[in-house]
Formats: structure tokens, sequence, C-alpha cells
């Protein structure tokens, strides 16, 4: 297999995540003890210049993210870590809490003296039951050794929502709430948990952090594409050889991750599409498999980085049937709060499932276009405005799919 | 076995702990009876359609009586196009029952879920909350045995 680059996994295989012990062995909790010994504004600078950006989806710059957080003014701020991971074909959060939970320790330790707060949570998936264990273990070993003196970190757990990795509906249910999205701004560094300034990052983001720290802004700055430096953690599912994961610079392309590193595809099948980025990613064609993963490389394609999930289908495959799996995704984990999405996520559901009986028409497709377009601009939260894409693009790349299923 | 009073009054003093005592609750009740959504809605101070809208928003409650052992099936994309659906007709077939159903000696209850984060080895299924991977329909029975 080709040759990785691990940074949020350097500890993967090489310690046992239960003994803190092993952890400092490999220099761990030197960068917090860095970090602390630092002037806080220059922590913040120090972790802009990185460009760091945020690896929970929506891509934004980490360190900036942080200096308006330190900004706010207020009694009590808080550091809350983003593992719900509920996008569909994902799994390198819990990779990294399973295999090395310090290094999320750490990261939130380090933003937590950055930016002034002094409790933190860690909201970690229903799903993951095992991971509470783990990080709970871990936590009270950081604690004992002295790292976690004046912040004090919780673990919390959903309850199988995916709309709960939506940062302010997340912050919602650790209130004890509905995971209902708030209407933003005010955005979460300014007004989040219980109304104070709140960092909500994802893990692999945190992941991230005591390494910069320890190596500097400018050696992570010149990992991969300079406008979204650094790795990220990839995991192939379906039609492909190597169904596991891979860390890799940001300048590796879709087609690299599929052949180099993934194998190709089964059976000496074809390629037919491959979804990035999980359920509310683009179907992306052959001919754009020469892209950059890199966050505005994706953009510029209509698609997006994502979670990092690589979802892979051979020629073999029906693209409307996947579809309207994904569309019955959406109309149940829709939450609810605003119309276009309750109602838009259903109706997509009702003609997908109608077109791939064979019993859909060529206005069914124009009606989930202009369906899909509205859904994308009037929907309150990035849950119903990223619910068109497999659709949308789709019928942009894959249209003889769904001809085909015409009456 | 421990009360559902008892549970809840263990979070009391958790700030938003109504998830926690509720995850609490179902892992010996394997549900939320009413009685306890009634008690949290007392000790965490909150109006009791609060309190149940709570129970019933996110998918891992049930506010309904069910199986003790929860059989969830993975239906997302990745477990679709690895057969899930053969796998949930296995089951079905082996335990009598449909989807959503609990079977009558209240021994296993039968649901669907989204992605479970296990997507290395397709398709998954978790029995209160332990995941199964690869499972093909010939591994049902003996999946089903560890719990009988
Ligand atoms: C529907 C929806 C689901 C999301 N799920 C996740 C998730 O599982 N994990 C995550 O880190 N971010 C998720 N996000 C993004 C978060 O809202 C937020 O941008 C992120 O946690 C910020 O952290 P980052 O800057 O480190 O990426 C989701 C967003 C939406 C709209
Ligand atoms: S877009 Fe969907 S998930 Fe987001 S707030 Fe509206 S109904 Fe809820
Ligand atoms: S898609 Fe089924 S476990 Fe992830």
């Amino acid at each position: 297999m080709a040759e990785e680059m691990r940074i949020v996994l350097r500890n993967y295989g090489k310690i046992d995540p239960l003994k803190i012990e092993d952890y400092i062995a490999q220099g761990g909790y030197k960068a917090l003890e860095k970090a602390r010994s630092m002037d806080r504004e220059a922590l913040i600078e120090e972790v802009k210049k990185s460009k760091l950006r945020g690896r929970g989806g929506a891509g934004f710059n980490c360190g900036q993210k942080w200096s308006f957080a330190y900004q706010a003014q207020a009694d009590q701020k808080y550091v809350v870590c983003n593992a719900d991971e509920g996008e569909p074909g994902t799994y390198k959060d819990r990779l990294i809490m399973e295999n090395d939970p310090h290094t999320l320790i750490e990261g939130m330790a380090i933003c937590a003296y950055a930016i002034g707060a002094t409790k933190g949570y860690i909201y970690c998936r229903g799903e993951y039951p095992h991971l509470v264990d783990v990080l709970n273990t871990a936590i009270k070993q950081a604690k004992e050794k002295g790292f976690l003196d004046g912040f004090d970190l919780q673990v919390r757990s959903g309850a199988g929502a995916y709309v709960c990795g939506e940062e302010t509906a997340l912050i919602e249910s650790i209130e004890g709430h509905r995971g209902e999205p708030r209407f933003k701004p005010p955005y979460p560094p300014s007004e989040g948990l219980w109304g104070k300034p709140t960092i909500v990052n994802n893990v692999e983001t945190f992941a991230n952090i005591p390494v910069i720290v320890e190596k500097g802004a400018d050696w992570y700055a010149s990992i991969g594409v300079p406008s979204y430096p650094g790795t990220k953690v990839f995991t192939l599912t379906g039609d492909i050889n190597n169904k596991t994961f891979f860390e890799v610079p940001t300048n590796t392309t879709i087609r690299e991750l599929i052949y180099k590193y993934g194998g190709g595809i089964p059976g000496g099948k074809k390629f037919k599409a491959v979804q990035i980025g999980g359920t509310s990613g683009a179907f992306i064609p052959e001919e754009l498999l020469d892209t950059p993963v890199a966050f505005d490389n994706m953009a510029a394609i209509g698609a997006t980085l994502g979670s990092g999930a690589v979802f892979v289908l051979d020629e073999t495959r029906n693209i409307v049937d996947v579809v309207t799996r994904i569309a019955k995704f959406f109309e149940h984990e829709s939450c609810g709060k605003c119309a276009p999405c309750r109602e838009g996520t259903a109706r997509m559901h009702e003609i997908m499932s109608k077109l791939n009986s064979g019993k859909g028409s060529a206005k069914d497709i124009e009606t989930l276009s202009r369906l899909g377009r509205v859904m994308s601009y009037s929907c309150l939260c990035g849950l119903g405005q990223a619910a068109p894409a497999p659709v949308l693009t789709t019928i942009q790349h894959f249209k003889a799919d769904y001809n085909a299923k015409l009456v | 076995m421990k009360g559902y009073k008892e549970i809840i009054a263990s979070y009391a003093d958790v700030p938003g702990g109504i998830i926690e005592a509720y995850h609490a609750v179902q892992k010996e009740l394997s549900y939320l009876p009413e009685e306890a959504i009634f008690e949290a809605a007392k000790v965490f101070n909150i109006p009791v359609s609060e309190a149940y809208g709570v129970a019933t928003f996110y998918s891992m409650f049930s506010v309904k009586p069910r199986g003790k052992n929860v059989i969830r099936i993975c239906e997302s994309a990745p477990c679709h196009v690895a057969g899930a659906a053969e796998v949930v007709a296995a089951l079905e077939r082996e335990l009598g029952i449909c989807m959503g159903e609990s079977t009558p000696d209240g021994l296993f209850a039968l649901e669907f879920t989204e992605c479970v984060g296990q997507c290395q080895a397709t398709p998954v299924i978790t029995i209160n909350g332990k995941p199964y991977l690869n499972v093909s329909p010939a591994k049902v029975p003996k999946i089903l045995a560890e719990y009988k």
C-alpha cells in the first residue's frame, strides 16, 4: 500500500491508548506545557498561521475561531469537542479516540488555555458507548498527572440523531434539550453553551493541535495544499479493494485515494462514481477524479470534502437506487424545525422512490431539481441545505441512470 | 435492579443530565416508561411535554416497551450496497418478527439504524450497542445464540 503521512494518527498502533505513560513517552503533553508557557495571543496567532481548518466539514480557520472566543468577555467559557461523527461511511474520529484519546484531550486543554475556558465537554455519539469508558479513563489519568488543573472535562453521550453533529444542535443536546439547530448568528464563539462563549471543534481538528504547537505553524502550513494544509483522514467504503482508512496530505487526488491507496475496484469491474464527504456529499464522475481532496479544490468541482468518507460505486450499481436510500436518510434525520427541510426531504424521498420503482416521468426529475435548488438556500441548517446535493449531482452527472428508469 | 426513580435522582445535579438519565433508565428497562418521563420532568424541573419531547427526539430512546436485547441494523448507503437487506430478511426470518417489532418472549427488538461508524466491515448490526461486523445471513443464528 502507498505511503501515508500520519499526524493525527501518529500514535496509531504504537501505544496502549489506556496508558498515559505510553502517550507521554511519545512526547505527549509536551505541547500543552509549551502552550501554557506562551502568551495566549501568540498561541492563537500560531494556530491561525498554521492555517489549520476545521475537519468537521465546514472548513473554518481554527485559530480565527479561537480568537473570537478569546476576545469575548464572559465569566465562563467552554470548549466542546464534536465527537458526534454521524456522517454515514465515516469512522475517523472513532479511530482517533479509540487509539489515542490523549491527543484529543491535549488538544482541548490547549484550546481551553488559549481562550480562557475552565470547562469542557466531549459530545460522543450514542453509537460509541465503549468510547465513553476510554475517554473517561484517559481524562482520569490526565487529571492524576496534573495536566488538567483548572480544566474540568466531561463526556456526554448523544442518543442517535444525525442533526446533533450540527454545532448548535449539539449544544442544545448537551443542555438536555431536543437537538434542534439554533438560528445563527449569534455563533457559538460569542454565545454557545448555556449562552456562554464556546469553541466547538471536531475530534480530528483538536488532534492536530498538539503537533502544530510542537512543530510550529510553518511546518504544518507547508504540508499539502496551501489553502487547506495538513493531512486528512479518509475512510473508504463501498466497491473498493482496501476498505480501510488512510491519512494523507491534502494535495492527494481523489484518483490516488481510490487507486493508489484504495487498491481500485474489486472483481475487475469499472469505476462508476464516488461520493465524498459522507451522505450529503456530491457524487463525482470519472472525469473529475484528478481533483486534489483539499476543501477549495473540492468546492471548485461542486463537491465537498466533508468528513472524508469515500464511498465508491462500481459500474454494476444503480445510482437511482442508492440515492433513494440516501433520500430516506434525510427524511428520517430532518429535525422538523423548518418547513423547507421537513417537507422537502419527505417529498424528495417520495419522488426518488417513485423514480426508483420505474413509475417516474421526466417531469419528476425537473421537480426534483427545482425542489433541491430551493432547499439548498432556504433551509435553516446545513442538513437541509446539503440534503439535495446527492440528488442534484447525480442528475447532473448520471442522468442516464435516471432516464433508464422512466416510464 | 435499580428503580427508575433512583436512577434519575442520581443525575439530578448534572446540568442537562436528562439525556444521560434516560440512557441509564434504558440500560435497565430497555425503554422509557411514562412514569420515568414524569419523574424526569420533576427532577429536572421542566414541563412534562419537554421531557417527553426529549424522549421522542432521539432514535435510541423508545417510549414503547420493547425486547430486552435491541438489535439495530445499519441501513446507511455503505451497508445498503453491501447487502443489509439480506441481513434484515435473515433476522426477520430467524426471529419470526418484522422490523420495528419485538419477539413475544420479550428477548429481542428489531430496529433500523443509520451508520454506526463501523463501515470498514459492512454490513453491520449492533446488539445493545455492541457491533457485529461483516454480517451475512449465515452468521445470524450464531450471533443470536449469544443472547438466548
Ligand atoms: C447536519 C450536520 C451534521 C454535522 N455533523 C458533524 C459531525 O458529526 N462532526 C463534526 O465535527 N462536525 C459536524 N458538523 C459540522 C459542525 O456544525 C461544525 O461545523 C464543526 O463541529 C466545527 O468544528 P471544526 O471547525 O473543527 O470542523 C455537522 C454539520 C451539520 C450541518
Ligand atoms: S434544515 Fe432540517 S435539520 Fe436543519 S433545522 Fe431545518 S428541519 Fe432541522
Ligand atoms: S454505513 Fe453501516 S456502519 Fe457505517
